[in-house]
């Protein structure tokens, strides 16, 4: 039987509260969100923070603004963002990707920030620790060699959020709050590719809210891949956002590859391309190609590297065939459902 | 690292209101299984997969086993054990009984509760909503088949008029 290793435990009300007790704790000090991240990390020994800061009897975190955009408080739920009927109408992308995340038990728990925050993943690291012992660890934790990429001298945990694709290529920004101040950073600076220090958030900072901005002519959405329809983590995933005219010409468009590297990858490379032209079968052919190109998988996760980048092109195919307007509905509810071994 | 004081912690379970002391630590299911005898839910993969020890917190299908016991305080929890009026099986336990919605039964109580959920929020279920909503509980006896058809002879228990002496 896995149990909790012991911590000390707050349960603060305040915002600003919970950041005195980060900054007095230290980086031995954790928050604790939904926990369906963390909790099982805990039990297997792969984070063990002295003291935990419990986030749940905060209420400015578990509200959401609906102004000209949304702005979203970290501690709302997945199954609260699926709930929410102007998230699905302004932010499909992002409430598709909120909807496939783990199982409907786990959305009851999970939150928003703790999505955003989730330890990157990798067969190595994920494991009891005895396992991790028994290969003499890794470098994400208390080891020094990177067992997927020996050569590597980053750590290339899996990013396997399924929310921060879909927020990257809608232009959102979070709020981050400590004892010391705040500061709003833009979700596609907040990763970085390195899967042991994958985020930009300091450990004193809250994340504390999501901003998204009004995005009335935008389109978008997120097509995940996995190998059941349901609890597994993405092993890729494409978020894609677009605006277009009158005419179907895109103005702007921001396509993110999740789940293919240590942190979510926004191709600049795809968004100029974009720029100017119509979705026409070729130009949709000629994106899967350059973020094909982008995607580095590795053999770290479920099924195949080569396989899983095989499937980069279909998967952009499907995204920009949605945004242009085609019916995917039948196609989606196949590949939700698919078991491919 | 000393161990941290246990504190006492007032639960309300199947309508009930219980002070345990609890430490830090404590999941709500090693809380429900050992401190309050409550074993009906079941102890699965302890990290969140599997959905065997789902209860109700504020009638919402949650894994008890990724929960601080701490952090259900001043919520409702419903186990499987408070499903059941008395003497009289729920529809979904009956239904399960009569339709062979279970074999080794280690899933049911955390089936039954997720399946609770969904019938209370909505007693005329579609059958792919019935596999959406059980979607986090896994069985490896059954097939899922006749968990799901079960579950639609409950809610059609459920919706059908009551009969005389029942």
């Amino acid at each position: 039987m896995m149990r909790l290793p012991a911590f000390r435990y707050h349960a603060p009300t305040q915002l600003s509260e919970a950041a005195a007790i980060l900054a007095n704790e230290g980086p031995d000090a954790m928050l604790l969100a939904g926990g369906t991240d963390l909790l099982p990390n805990m039990k297997r020994g792969q984070q063990t923070p002295a003291t935990l800061v419990a986030l749940g009897k905060i209420e400015s975190l578990r509200k959401s603004t609906n102004g000209t955009g949304l702005v979203l408080g970290a501690g709302l739920t997945l199954t609260e963002l699926v709930g929410n009927p102007s998230l699905r109408k302004m932010y499909p992308g992002l409430w598709q990707a909120a909807s496939v995340v783990a199982t409907p038990l786990l959305r009851n728990t999970a939150t928003i920030g703790g999505n955003i925050c989730l330890d990157t993943r990798c067969t190595y690291y994920n494991q009891n620790e005895d396992w991790r012992k028994a290969i003499n660890y890794c470098l994400k934790k208390d080891g020094e060699t990177c067992w997927v990429a020996t050569s590597s001298k980053t750590c290339r945990a899996v990013s396997s959020t399924d929310t921060a694709p879909a927020l990257i290529a809608l232009g959102a920004r979070v709020r981050l709050v400590s004892a010391s101040g705040e500061r709003v950073v833009d979700m596609q600076d907040l990763y970085q590719d390195d899967g042991a220090d994958y985020m930009q958030r300091r450990a004193d900072e809250i994340l504390a809210e999501v901003i998204l901005d009004p995005m009335q002519d935008w389109r978008s959405t997120y097509w995940k891949l996995r190998r059941r329809g349901s609890i597994d983590f993405p092993i890729l995933s494409v978020a894609a956002a677009a605006r277009t005219d009158a005419g179907g010409t895109i103005r702007q468009a921001r396509i993110v590859l999740g789940a293919v590297s240590s942190e979510p990858l926004l191709s600049a490379e795809a968004s100029k391309f974009l720029h100017g032209k119509k979705l026409t079968d070729e130009v949709i052919e000629e994106t899967g190609r350059i973020l094909a190109k982008l995607a580095k998988p590795r053999g770290n996760t479920d099924l195949t590297p080569i396989w899983r980048k095989k499937m980069v092109p279909s998967f952009v195919s499907h995204a920009l065939r949605e945004l242009r307007g085609d019916d995917v509905s039948e196609l989606r509810k196949r590949i939700a459902h698919q078991a491919r071994n | 690292m000393s161990l941290p004081e246990k504190t006492p912690l007032l639960l309300n379970v199947n309508g009930e209101d219980m002070e345990v002391l609890v430490a830090a630590g404590k999941t709500l299911l090693e809380v429900l299984r050992e401190d309050l005898d409550l074993t009906g839910t079941k102890h699965g993969c302890e990290l969140g997969e599997c959905g065997a020890c789902t209860v109700l917190r504020d009638g919402q299908p949650v894994l008890s086993c990724l929960l601080l016991a701490n952090e259900c305080e001043g919520t409702l929890i419903e186990t499987v054990e408070g499903l059941a009026d008395k003497d009289r099986l729920h529809p979904l336990q009956l239904a399960f009984a009569e339709h062979g919605g279970l074999q080794c039964g280690y899933c049911t109580p955390g089936v039954l509760m997720t399946a609770k959920a969904l019938l209370d929020g909505n007693s005329r279920p579609h059958r792919s909503q019935i596999r959406e909503a059980l979607s986090g509980n896994l069985c490896r006896c059954t097939g899922y088949q006749q968990i799901i058809e079960s579950v639609e002879h409950a809610a059609a228990a459920i919706n059908a008029p009551a009969k005389a002496g029942s």
